[in-house]
Parts: C-alpha cells; sequence; structure tokens
C-alpha cells in the first residue's frame, strides 16, 4: 500500500510548519500572564555577598522579584543528575548541588541567580538589569584538563580535585597485553570539541498556576514531558505529578538540548505560585548560548595496536571529559555507557580498555546532543583506523576490511552485544557510490587547479534504541527506558495513537501513520498521533537517542497486536467463523479465502455498540503497550568524504559526500535522507565550523553568531546516499534508528579527509582555514601541489 | 529593547531639527547595526531618526566619470545599479557580497560607513577607490573620513547625505570572509586610478580599515598578483582572536591583494 512502511509519504505535519501555523510555546498566551527575566551572573565564578532588589521592585509593571533563597526556602529541590556512575575504585561519583537559582556562589556564566516578574517582557529584563548582585570574584577554570590538576580552583566542597569520577570499562591489563605484544602501535592525541545545540526555537515556558485546585500546568520546549513531570514532581518537589501537567507543543528542535529540565522552568512553576499569575520565560539566543546544554568536550589519548597483519590487538583510550559547573541529567552517562561501550567499532577486537575522569569546570553544564557519546567514540576509532592505516602504509579501506566483524550476534569487550550487521557490504557500497576508484584521477585535476584534493573514510557503528530497563538499571540509570503507546480505534474506524514519543522536527505523525496504515490496510488521513500532553498521554520515556522508532514504534506496535487481536475475536464472533481464518487488509476484515468481510469500521461500531459482542467481551477497541526494549539496535554505515583544500588560504571545501548507511527497517525513506542530511550537517559544522570558546576565566567568547559559526547550506554539498539493510532481530519492526548516524559518522571522514589532503596528520576539529592553513605550513605543501 | 522615540523626516532639515531637539538621538538606516545593539541595550538613544525618507536619499546617478549613491541606498540597490556597474564594478561586487539578502535589502551604504565597523566591506571600497563622503554640512575625502575602529570624522548629528566615487582604471576587490558573522576577516581592495595605485585593507586592522603603503608602492610599479609577493608582510597593528591570528590575516592580505589584482584585470 502506498502510505505503508517504506513509502516515502510527504510529511502530514509540514503542512502547518511551513505555513507558519505551527503551535510553539512562545505562541500561546495565557490570560493573567506576566513575564519571567533571569538575573543572571556576569562571572564565571564568584560568592554571591548580597542581592539588593530594591530598585528593580519600583519599577513600572514589576511584580515581584524571587532569588534563589526563597525557591530554597520553599523545599524546591536540587536538580539532579540521572544516572549514578562508579569509580573504577568501587566509590559512587560526586556531584556538585544545583541549586536551579544560586544561593551562595555562581559557578559559570548565565547561571540565574534571580527571577524578575513583571506585566511585560520589556519591563521584566529592564527590572533584571536593576537588580544589583554583590559578587565577590573566585578563580575560574574552563578547561577539564586544567581542573584536574593540582591547585586548580575548586568549584564543590564535596568533590575534591574536582573529579566526579574515574571510571573504566574493559579489561586494563588485557589491553595492556595487547599494546605490548603489537608489532605496530598508533598513538593519537584527541579533542573533540565543545558545542552549542542551536535549536531554532529557543526554550521557552509559561507555568501556569491554579490556586483553587493547587493545580500546576507547565508549557514547555521539551523533548520529553513525562520525564519532565517525573523529575519536577518526584526531585524538584513542584507538585506531586496528578497536580502538576506538561504539555510540549510543537517544539522546533531539540537535538538532546531539550531533553533536560532547566533552572528556568522550575523556577517559573515556582514563581507561578508565588505571584498567582501564569508565568511566561523565553529564552533569547544570548540566553541560549550560555544556558542550553553543550555538548561533547573530550581530550583523549588513545593507542591503538596492530598485529604484522594489521588486525588490532589492544585499544587503549583515556578521556577528561568536560562535565560543566553541574552535572545534568544524562551528563555522567554520556561519557561512559554511551562512550565507552562503543570503543569496538565495526571490528573484531578482544582486548579493549577505556578510562574516562568526568570534571566540574566553571562552564555550563555539558549533556548529550545528538549523538551522544557515539561521535566521540567514532571520531576516537575512526581517526585512529585512518591513521594507522597510513603509518602502516595500508589503504585505509583495507584496513578496516581484515579487522570487521563478520558475525552475529558479536559480543564485544565492552558490554555491548551487536546483532547485525554487514560492514563489508557498506563499505563495498559506498566505495562504488563515492567512486574511490576515480579518485586519483580527481586528484591529479584538482592539483592542476591548485587544489589539494584529500578522501577520508568513516566506518561507523552506533547505539540506539536506548534501551531495556533492566541493563541500565544495573547500570546506574535512575529511570527505565521503555515506551508506551495506546491505540484508540472510534466507533467509526478511525485511530489515534497516543505515544510517549515526541516530535520536534522527526515527523513522527507522518511516520507513525506509516506503521498504522500498513498494519491495518487503512489511510493515513484516518490515523492521528497525539502526543506531547501528559493529560493525555498516560507515560512515555519521550525522544532522544535515536529511540522514538526502535522503542516507540514498537511500543505502538504492541498496541496493535492487542487491537488486532480483539478485531479478530469481534469478526470472528459476528462473521461466524474462526478467529485464526480472520486476515486484516486494505481495511477489511475478512474470513480467509471465502468473501465473507466486515469493513474495518464496522467492527469499530460493533465493539462500542456492544450489541453484538462475544460473551464475556468489554466493549470498546482500545489498547495500550508498554514495550522495553530487550537490546539496543546498532544502525552502521560507510562514510566517505573527499574535500579540496586551497593550500594558500586553508579554506576547505567539500566537494563530494558520501553515506552508506544501514538503519534497519526503513519506514519513510524521504524522511530518513533528511534526517541523514541534518545529521550529516551537524557533523560538518561539527568538524569544520562550530567550536564553543570559554577564555580562560570561564568568559563565554562564542557568545554570538557573530563568532560562533554554524553550518549554512552554502558550506555543504549535496550528499550521496546509499542504503544496505540488515533488519534489527532484536524488535518487531526491524528499525534501527536513523535520527543521529550522520552527526555521529561525519566528523571523521572530514578530517581524514583534510589530513590525506594537506600531508599533516596534526589537525584538530573544528578545522577552520586558519588550523588548516598552519598545519600546511608546518609540514610545507605536498609534492603534487607545487 | 528601551522605549524610544521614533521620527521619519522627509528634509534635513526636519532631521536636523529632530536630532537638536531629542536628548540623545541616533541616527537610524537600514538598522541591521543600530537596532540589534538597541535589543541588547548596548544603546539607548531616546529618539531615532530615520533618514531614508528624506527626499534623494535613495538616489543613485552619473555625471560624467562619477557616480554619487545616496546614503541611504542598500547594499542590494548598489549591487544591481547599472550606474555604479558603468562607473566601478567592483564596488557593485563589493556590495553584493555583504551579508545575506536580508540584510542587502535593508542595510545602508552610508549607515555602513558611519559605524565604520573594522570588519565592514564599504570602508575598503572607499578608501581604495578616493571617494568622497557627502555630508549636510562639507565633503570629506575617504582619507579623512575613516579615523580607527568604529570612529569617523563625522560630528554630532552630521548626516552622511552622499558618496561619490569617480571612475578608476581598474579596481577589484577579494574578500575572506570570516566563516562566522561572514564580514570581511580581510578584505583588499586594489584600484588603479588617475592619482595613482590605492590600495585599502579590511578587516585586519586593529585601527580599522588602512591604506597599505608596500602594496600601493609594489602594484604602482608592476600591476600584476605576482608584484605582491616581494611585499614585506608585517603583523604589527593587526587584529587577532579566536577566528585568525596576526600572522595568519598578514598571509591574507597578500593572498588577497592578488586575487583582487587578477579580478581588476
Ligand atoms: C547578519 C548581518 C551580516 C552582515 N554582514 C556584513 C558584511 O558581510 N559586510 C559588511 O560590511 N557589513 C555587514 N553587515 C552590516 C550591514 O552592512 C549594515 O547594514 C551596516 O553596517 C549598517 O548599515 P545600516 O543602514 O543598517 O545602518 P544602521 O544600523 O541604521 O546605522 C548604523 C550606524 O550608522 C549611523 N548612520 C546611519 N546612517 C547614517 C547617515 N546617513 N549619516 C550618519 N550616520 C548614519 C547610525 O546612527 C548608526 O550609528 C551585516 C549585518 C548583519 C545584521
Amino acid at each position: 500500500m502506498s502510505e505503508g512502511i517504506g513509502a516515502a509519504v510527504k510529511r502530514k505535519e509540514d503542512k502547518r510548519f511551513i505555513t507558519g501555523r505551527g503551535k510553539y510555546t512562545d505562541d500561546i498566551r495565557m490570560e493573567n500572564q506576566a513575564y519571567g527575566a533571569f538575573v543572571r551572573s556576569p562571572h564565571a565564578h564568584a560568592e554571591i555577598k548580597g542581592i539588593d532588589t530594591s530598585a528593580a521592585e519600583a519599577m513600572d509593571g514589576v511584580i515581584a522579584v524571587l532569588n534563589g533563597k526563597q525557591l530554597k526556602d520553599d523545599a524546591i529541590g536540587d536538580i539532579i543528575t540521572g544516572w549514578a556512575i562508579h569509580s573504577k575504585d568501587g566509590n559512587p561519583m560526586n556531584v556538585g548541588a544545583w541549586n536551579p537559582m544560586a544561593t551562595a556562589r555562581v559557578r559559570h556564566v548565565g547561571e540565574p541567580v534571580a527571577i524578575v516578574i513583571a506585566e511585560s517582557q520589556a519591563q521584566a529584563r529592564l527590572a533584571a538589569e536593576a537588580v544589583e548582585v554583590d559578587y565577590e570574584e573566585l578563580p575560574a577554570v574552563a578547561a577539564a584538563t586544567t581542573a584536574l590538576e593540582d591547585g586548580a580552583p575548586l568549584l564543590h566542597d564535596n568533590v575534591p580535585g574536582n573529579l566526579i569520577f574515574d571510571w573504566e570499562i574493559g579489561d586494563e591489563a588485557a589491553a595492556d597485553a595487547g599494546l605490548a605484544g603489537a608489532s605496530h602501535v598508533t598513538e593519537l592525541d584527541i579533542v573533540n570539541n565543545r558545542l552549542a545545540p542551536n535549536a531554532i526555537e529557543p526554550r521557552s515556558a509559561i507555568a501556569v498556576y491554579n490556586d483553587i485546585d493547587d493545580h500546576y500546568t507547565l508549557y514547555t520546549t521539551s523533548q520529553n514531558p513525562h520525564v519532565a513531570r517525573l523529575v519536577l514532581s518526584a526531585f524538584y518537589n513542584v507538585a506531586p505529578e496528578h497536580k502538576l501537567r506538561v504539555i510540549a507543543p510543537d517544539v522546533g528542535g531539540g537535538f538532546g538540548s531539550k531533553i533536560y529540565i532547566y533552572p528556568e522552568e522550575i523556577t517559573c512553576l515556582w514563581a507561578s505560585m508565588k505571584t498567582g499569575r501564569s508565568v511566561k520565560w523565553t529564552s533569547d539566543r544570548s540566553e541560549a548560548f550560555m544556558t542550553d546544554a553543550h555538548a561533547r568536550d573530550h581530550v583523549t589519548k588513545a593507542r591503538m595496536g596492530f598485529d604484522a597483519d594489521g588486525k588490532i590487538v589492544g585499544l587503549k583510550v583515556n578521556t577528561v571529559a568536560n562535565i560543566g559547573a553541574y552535572a545534568s541529567l544524562f551528563a555522567t552517562a554520556t561519557p561512559t555507557y554511551l562512550y565507552g561501550t562503543l570503543l569496538s567499532g565495526q571490528y573484531n577486537i578482544a582486548n579493549v580498555y577505556c578510562d574516562v575522569k568526568a570534571v566540574h569546570t566553571n562552564t555550563v553544564p555539558v549533556d548529550a546532543y545528538r549523538g551522544a557519546g557515539r561521535p566521540e567514540a567514532t571520531y576516537v576509532m575512526e581517526r585512529l583506523m585512518e591513521t594507522a592505516a597510513r603509518e602502516m602504509g595500508m589503504d585505509p579501506a583495507e584496513l578496516r576490511r581484515r579487522n570487521f566483524i563478520t558475525e552475529f550476534p558479536h559480543q564485544t569487550p565492552v558490554i555491548m552485544t551487536y546483532d547485525a550487521g554487514d560492514f563489508h557490504a557498506l563499505l563495498e557500497k559506498g566505495q562504488a557510490a563515492a567512486d574511490v576508484a576515480g579518485f586519483a584521477a580527481r586528484k591529479s585535476e584538482a592539483a592542476s587547479r591548485g587544489k589539494l584534493r584529500g578522501i577520508g573514510y568513516s566506518c561507523y557503528i552506533e547505539a540506539c534504541g536506548i534501551a531495556p530497563s533492566k541493563a541500565v538499571g544495573s547500570l546506574g540509570a535512575g529511570v527505565g527506558l521503555w515506551e508506551s503507546a495506546e491505540v484508540r480505534v472510534n466507533p467509526v474506524g478511525t485511530i489515534e495513537i497516543l505515544t510517549g514519543s515526541h516530535a520536534h522536527g522527526q515527523g513522527h505523525e507522518t511516520t507513525f501513520a506509516q506503521v498504522v496504515s500498513d498494519r491495518f490496510g487503512l489511510p493515513m488521513d484516518n490515523i492521528t498521533i497525539v502526543h506531547g500532553d501528559t493529560d493525555k498521554v498516560q507515560m512515555g520515556m519521550g525522544t532522544y537517542g535515536s529511540r522514538s522508532g526502535a522503542v516507540g514504534m514498537n511500543a505502538i506496535v504492541k498496541a496493535m497486536d492487542k487491537v488486532e487481536a480483539k478485531v479478530k475475536k469481534i469478526a470472528a464472533h459476528t462473521l461466524e467463523a474462526s478467529e485464526d481464518d480472520i486476515v486484516i487488509e486494505d481495511g477489511e476484515v475478512k474470513v480467509a479465502g471465502t468473501d465473507k468481510k466486515m469493513a474495518w469500521h464496522e467492527v469499530g461500531l460493533a465493539a462500542y455498540t456492544a450489541h453484538n459482542l462475544p460473551d464475556g467481551m468489554e466493549p470498546g477497541l482500545k489498547e495500550g503497550a508498554f514495550y522495553d526494549p530487550t537490546n539496543f539496535t546498532f544502525p552502521s554505515g560507510t562514510y566517505i568524504c573527499e574535500v579540496e583544500v586551497d593550500p594558500e588560504t586553508g579554506v576547505v571545501e567539500i566537494v563530494q559526500f558520501t553515506a552508506a548507511d544501514d538503519f534497519g527497517t526503513v519506514i519513510n525513506p524521504m524522511i530518513v535522507e533528511g534526517q541523514v542530511h541534518g545529521g550529516v550537517t551537524q557533523g560538518i559544522g561539527q568538524a569544520l565550523l562550530e567550536n564553543v570558546v570559554y577564555d580562560e576565566d570561564g568568559q563565554l567568547i562564542t557568545g554570538s553568531y557573530m563568532d560562533y559559526c554554524m553550518p549554512r547550506a552554502d558550506d555543504v554539498p549535496s550528499y550521496v546516499l546509499e542504503h544496505s539493510t540488515t533488519v534489527a532481530p532484536s524488535n518487531p519492526l526491524g528499525v534501527k534508528g536513523c535520527g543521529e548516524a550522520g552527526a555521529i559518522g561525519s566528523p571523521p571522514a572530514v578530517i581524514n579527509a583534510i589530513t590525506d589532503a594537506i600531508g599533516n596528520n596534526n589537525l584538530t576539529m573544528p578545522a577552520t582555514p586558519q588550523k588548516v592553513w598552519a598545519a600546511i605550513q608546518e609540514v610545507g605543501l605536498p609534492q603534487a601541489a607545487e | 529593547m528601551y522605549a524610544v522615540n521614533y521620527h521619519k523626516p522627509a528634509s534635513i532639515e526636519d532631521a536636523v531639527a529632530a536630532i537638536g531637539g531629542a536628548d540623545e538621538a541616533k541616527i537610524l538606516a537600514g538598522g541591521q547595526t543600530l537596532l540589534p545593539t538597541m535589543k541588547q541595550h548596548l544603546a539607548a538613544p531616546s529618539d531615532v531618526v530615520d533618514i531614508r525618507g528624506i527626499g534623494g536619499m535613495t538616489d543613485i546617478a552619473v555625471r560624467g566619470d562619477t557616480v554619487t549613491i545616496g546614503a541611504a541606498a542598500t547594499h542590494a540597490a548598489v549591487a544591481g545599479s547599472n550606474e555604479v556597474g558603468s562607473i566601478c564594478p567592483a564596488l557593485a561586487a563589493l556590495a553584493a557580497g555583504i551579508g545575506d539578502p536580508a540584510v542587502r535589502h535593508m542595510g545602508t551604504i552610508g549607515g555602513s560607513i558611519a559605524n565604520n565597523d573594522p570588519a565592514a566591506d564599504y570602508p575598503a571600497g572607499l578608501l581604495g577607490l578616493g571617494a568622497t563622503i557627502v555630508t549636510n554640512q562639507r565633503e570629506i575625502a575617504a582619507d579623512d573620513f575613516f579615523t580607527g575602529m568604529f570612529s569617523t570624522a563625522l560630528e554630532d548629528g552630521e548626516i552622511i547625505t552622499a558618496v561619490s566615487v569617480s571612475k578608476p582604471d581598474r579596481a577589484g576587490y577579494a574578500k575572506f570572509r570570516n566563516p562566522a558573522s561572514r564580514y570581511a576577516m580581510v578584505g583588499v581592495f586594489v584600484a588603479k586610478t588617475g592619482n595613482g595605485v590605492r590600495v585599502a585593507v579590511t578587516g585586519a586592522g586593529e585601527d580599522g580599515v588602512f591604506r597599505h603603503a608596500g602594496l600601493e608602492a609594489a602594484l604602482a610599479g608592476n600591476w600584476s598578483p605576482d608584484a605582491v609577493d616581494a611585499v614585506e608582510m608585517s603583523a604589527d597593528g593587526l587584529m587577532s582572536d579566536i577566528h585568525a591570528s596576526a600572522d595568519y590575516r598578514a598571509h591574507l592580505i597578500k593572498v588577497m591583494a592578488k586575487r583582487a589584482v587578477a579580478a581588476a584585470g
């Protein structure tokens, strides 16, 4: 059927998005709405000696000025991190306490200290400027490696040496032994640059307190409204769950940054109760740069050993991860279980060891962002592989081929059990699509134009669909990571799907409907997806880690199984046939091999009129399910990047980018293509353009688009996309996930291509023209270009 | 943004009166620089006086071998102007390379040079061409107009009304864009005129746009990209920031100078 699984159906939601009729949090206006503006720390580290709000309180339109101490006095809880990590010595991690508004000390630029509530946004902002905070500045530290040094400024009394944990995975002795016996060891110092998420829609919240019912409603830019409600209730003491409704309406991009429940949302809820007014706050772009959780920021030393045949015999990775001033929700999971567990890559490696030191610094919290840990792991693996191939004088594709895992399931030494994949097929498809054979000719043609052309590979594997609840629980997760769904068939046969997954650009309203359409043979137009409201959908864990397909859609499948069973019972009863003979096809419920049938909507009607149901059957046609995955899913791919470098200026042009991906079953190839385009563009952004810079005193240098460089359309080429599919065995749909792969796989391909072009491997991300030019100066021009 | 009074006078006289009558007036043209600074509370004028409605302010006209461009002509208007093209295609091309379409359809030549951002394009073009800046009070040679980073010879309340440029023998502009802002990280405008060779550099100098004597001398002797190779390029007085060190900028000045000469033909 043309709208089912595998059809490139146009996105249902785009009509409202493209015509400007989406409804985002900031578009919503409440009747008695007031506005919040935060007073934020200009310092990276300082004691708060006093806060004088008298001038602000006297200003026009000001309703209240509230501070962190009042919030604490009302027993609003500290912000939590959701994953308890243990150090290798067995000790639990040490994280600093995070007050929603600072009470005694500020630890990063932009940290909220007070909130002004006023009649208009302009009044609130003006009054916020008039709040006088008496700070006593303290020495600050922004780089994680510096924060670990003796004598570095300390952020939290309970975190000695700023060290949150020193975690390990794998067998160190085995890795050391492997390296000791290696005939070649490749060693790299790697920096994974710090990024700012930059969703188009900035964060926003409207908190509505109703004193009659003692009930709160929060409209907010969330990727997971139920998780928001859970932590706001269970940890932040805002209100018990049944008295708190969280609505995440249309949300304009998240990339991870809208998973977390930030100080601002908590404060608005509390301020609404304090003032009896609805309180709206919408971040501006400057606030977003200072307060949205940043990403990556790893410093790594990696060593990979090979035997004489180029087989990997050992890998040892030591990483320092910057967590920022406070540990955000997934901050401790991202550089550990989402990173160290992927350090086997696509390769059969017996001995892998990784050690991660997580560190507090005077910077905004760092947390999961498109890829979350897997881009960092892939960058380590794929830079090592390319570098090793060059050092050993081997073709980088051949080196990978010799090490590919070919049998599944495959147990890596770092927890993961890969269940399916065909890495040889991906590499072949990628090479063919990229016309690798013609590269030499293209390189010499480029040289005739004075350009240095280079090619680079990245063969990534990542883990999506986080994750079996029992497994993550045993590894320290505070929650289970299932998903829930409800399938409501109306008496007229139309269907509402309630899902705990949240869409903020992914196209769920289309793909989820396709899965249902495919199952029952109904037109998509008869199917509506409901999400993003805790009063409508009972429970959900939300959207991140490419889990909406692998987990969310499979919850729908499970609920549909139940619906189907009931439909068959009703039809069998009505048509006087055996349940086993009932088939559902093209919107009809038929007795196989006969012309006896009911239209789909007739079954719906029968269920609700209940005039003639089997004895003992409940009326109605509505089923819910919770789906708990049995494994991660493992998308994989080969990315091949070709660049041309202008040796005079260091400018890099990506002239060709090929992505061959294995996402398992593809529900909608057009949407998948869009996800790859976006992901690869973000990865190219990291590789060439994006970089958060703090100076040594913790001042944010890249606080606007004048200095923080986002990829633009003309920075990227038209992509060449290929697929090679192995179905995911762990879930009924066979899907793996495609939301993050592009951002995970692409950065090393880009850097491998540039370093190939310039003949100098000493290059860090982002490879700005200045850095590339300097790298060329360091080694001189490659022969071909002279 | 703070509350502000908005005026849109139809004549220079009314504009002068509006400026004189205000506590602290700011001239407003395309608003592409002024409004963002006001939104960030970095500027807080009591009044803004929009000069775009003043008669003649957007006219572009050629007389003899000189083109006169109204101060409120947008970058897009200059880029697309046959008049500008007939006198100096390099200037039209420079305007076409400013910002993005939205900025080019709002931002003006007068606003750009009054602001004299050290990374702006027009200052290089006008200094390189030896243009004349016309105000409601006087005419100012480009050599005297640009007096340092974000500073000009304009008096308080003085209004630029036009810019006039005489036809060069040859002229070219090469811009190396800052990857993030896409302003000039280094921009070099070269012109061969009846009064000699002029080379103006923007985006690089700690004091804003400047003429480069070494490049001028080399190109006066030999108008060709190769002539640039021998020029001694010092990084002294050049900006260093997260995007480019002074050394890299010094290098880029040479590369852009060559490309500008090549573009000029
Ligand atoms: C996203 C973006 C990208 C940009 N990229 C570039 C770029 O690549 N290259 C570049 O050169 N510029 C760039 N700009 C700046 C742009 O060219 C602005 O238009 C220009 O700097 C200011 O012109 P305006 O007409 O908008 O002036 P306004 O913002 O209205 O005014 C700027 C200043 O000039 C004064 N002023 C304006 N008109 C007059 C006048 N007639 N007489 C006296 N004083 C006056 C004002 O009082 C104010 O101080 C960019 C701007 C943006 C927002």
